[in-house]
Formats: C-alpha cells, structure tokens, sequence
C-alpha cells in the first residue's frame, strides 16, 4: 500500500516539476498558461490520490482540496488568457523563413511541423 | 512518518518544480509571464502544503492548504482583472 | 460576464439543490457525521442559501432529474480520460526537442444556454488536449489550440473540440 501511494506522489511531484518545466520552455504566453496549467493539475491530482493512499482518514479534505484545485485552475487560467486576449497580444507564430519577426526562445523551435513523431 | 527513498525524490521534484517556476517568475519579460508563473506556483505550493502534511502527519495543514488555495485564486483573478487594464 | 443576468430565476427545487450541496461540503470540511455536524450542516446551508437568494441564479441551469447523476458520472469519466490524454500530449511537446507547436485561436460554437454549463464546458476545454478557452462572447467560445491543422473553420474545430463534452454536461445542465 505505502508503495503503491509512493509511486503516485513521485507521479504527482514528476509532473509538478514537467509543469513548471514547460513554463520555461514554451515560446509565448498562451503555451505556458497551457503547460503550467494542465501539468500541475494533473500533479495535483495524483499527488492527493497518493496523500490519500498514505492517510485513508483524511479522505474527506483531500477530496475538498482536489475538487477546489479541479474547479479553480481551469478558472484562473482562462482569466489570464481572457486578459492577455483583451491587451491585444497575438499568439505566437512557428518562424517562417520569409518571415522572420518574432524570434523564438530557443534556437531549436524553428521547425515545429517536422518534430511530430 | 519518516520518508523513505521514493518520497524524498518526490520531495526533491517539487523543490525543483517550485525553482523552476520561480526563474520564471523572476526572469520573464512580461508582466503575463509573471502572472502565468505566479499562478502555477500557487498550484505547487498547495501540493507542497499537502506534503507537508504528509510528512508531519498533521490533518490541519491540509486547512492551510485549502485556504492557501482559495487565498491564492482570488489573488491571481485579481492580478488578471489588474493586466487586462480596463480595456474590454 | 455580460449574461450572466440572462439566467432565468431559480426554482424551488434549485434552492433545496444548494442547500444540500452546501450542507455535503460543511460535512466534508468537518470530517465527521455526528448529530451536532448534520444540524450545523443544515443550519449553513439554509442560511448561505436565504443569505445569497436571488444571486443563485447560475443553478438555474441544472437540469434536476433521476438521470442527471448518471450523465455526471459519465462527463467526469470522460473528463479525466482527457484530462491523463492531454498530460501526455502536453509532456511530450515540453520534452521533445524541437517544440511541436502549431498555435493558433479558433471559435467553437456552443449550444449550452446556462452561463453554468458555459463555464463547465469552458474548463473542460481548458484541460483537454492541447486547448485553452479564452473568451465566451455569446454561443461563441474562444479558443486558443496549440496545435491547429491548418484550414480549420467553425464547424470542425467544434467537432475536434467540444462536441464529447457538450453530449454529455447537456445530461445534466442546460
């Protein structure tokens, strides 16, 4: 049982950390809401089912904290989004070669469309 | 409870998640990026809570957590209403 | 924001809908179920209900039949399979190398009436696969998809996006 809760809160910290991960990694604002969003909710939830699976009693307030996490996230994520839409900035478009206005974070994103495997 | 092998590496992942996010935090050039940052870290540092909880086995820092959580929310809606300007 | 006044007044049976919901979550919060707690439950959840009254119009979307827990139980289901999807999608454009993105917003289209179940099915595209809901301007939501193929109008970014959910929050909310 304790091994069992162990391997889902190493889930839930391991995507806590690819989280926070592609907060740094992604090239414009809109991708990082998306990043950070749904990693570390996800971390989130593993994370409580593992606390859960470690301390059966205290079912009922993981599952308040978990149901918050759940509803807000998604919430407040959108509100950033809503007003990063509302001062005007567009998202962030892969570097053609004719046009090449924005510069991308990192040397490697020139090439989006061939990377998919 | 002391933790074994498999939770201190828990541990050290949201240490790290938690710098990460902080460089950010600290670094990004916009004042979205920081918001975006700011948010995210709520998010960890509620899970870190959690895990405090875990490891002194005490019920009551999932209270903190949870108002930690609602406290943070409301903090980075009003950050968003605060970035957004006015302009609608 | 700007139709949230368009929710018609709630019934009496939404009113008992809060009170009951209010009530779970004081017994969840407290962590017990003895007689003192149950009475405290009630007592919250009749005066959060009488306190916050005409205000509860955003419950007036919730359908309340027999089968509305099912359809719940079914989005949820539905729900955390994207929500597990949409991680390892998302892991695996942060990990590889040349960060697959082809980012763009798109418009869905919305047949939910209640600003409740827009909000529900905004969240749910937040956390689903590669989508982030922006903005709500009447049945139009606002979305921004990260990875987009190229030629896609109203009908089918719908399909790709939405439509699973909708099916299903329109089991239980308007």
């Amino acid at each position: 049982m304790r091994l069992l809760a162990d391997v889902f809160l190493l889930i839930g910290a391991a995507f806590a950390c690819l989280g926070a991960l592609g907060l740094v990694r992604m090239p414009d604002v809109y991708t990082r809401i998306q990043a950070g969003t749904k990693a570390v909710t996800l971390g989130a939830l593993a994370f409580l089912i593992g606390a859960a699976l470690l301390f059966p009693q205290w079912w009922a307030k993981l599952l308040c904290i978990l149901g918050f996490i759940l509803f807000t996230s998604p919430v407040s994520s959108s509100t950033i989004a809503r007003a990063i839409h509302l001062s005007g900035i567009k998202p962030w478009r892969a570097p053609t070669p004719e046009a090449s206005g924005q510069a991308p974070m990192s040397p490697q994103a020139a090439k989006p469309a061939e990377g998919r495997r | 409870m002391t933790p074994n092998a498999l939770e201190i590496l828990a541990a050290v992942l949201l240490a790290a998640a938690l710098l990460i996010a902080l460089l950010r935090l600290v670094t990004g050039p916009s004042a979205p990026d920081r918001v975006v940052a700011a948010d995210t870290l709520t998010v960890i540092t509620t899970i870190a809570i959690v895990g405090l909880a875990l490891l002194f086995a005490n019920p009551l820092y999932l209270d903190v957590a949870l108002v930690f959580g609602v406290l943070a929310f409301v903090g980075v809606v009003a950050l968003a209403r605060a970035i957004e300007g006015g302009r609608s | 924001m700007d139709d949230i006044s368009a929710d018609p007044r709630p019934s009496i049976g939404h009113y008992l809908f809060s009170v009951l919901v209010l009530a779970l979550l004081w017994l969840l919060l407290a962590g017990s179920l003895a007689t003192a707690e149950l009475i405290a439950a009630l007592a919250v959840g009749i005066l959060v209900t009488a306190i916050a009254g005409p205000r509860l119009a955003v419950l007036s979307g919730v359908r309340l039949s027999p089968l509305a827990p099912w359809h719940l139980l079914r989005y949820l289901l539905t729900f955390f399979t994207a929500l597990v999807a949409a991680n390892l999608d998302m892991a695996r454009r942060v990990l590889s190398p040349s960060l697959p993105l082809r980012p763009a917003l798109v418009e869905v289209r919305t047949r939910l009436r209640s600003s409740l179940g827009r909000m529900l099915l905004a969240n749910s595209i937040t956390l689903t696969p590669g989508t982030l809901a922006v903005d709500i301007r009447g049945d139009r939501i606002l979305v921004h998809w990260v990875d987009c193929p190229p030629g896609t109008d109203l009908d089918r970014a719908t399909a790709a996006i939405s439509d699973a959910f909708e099916r299903h929050i329109r089991g239980f909310l308007e």
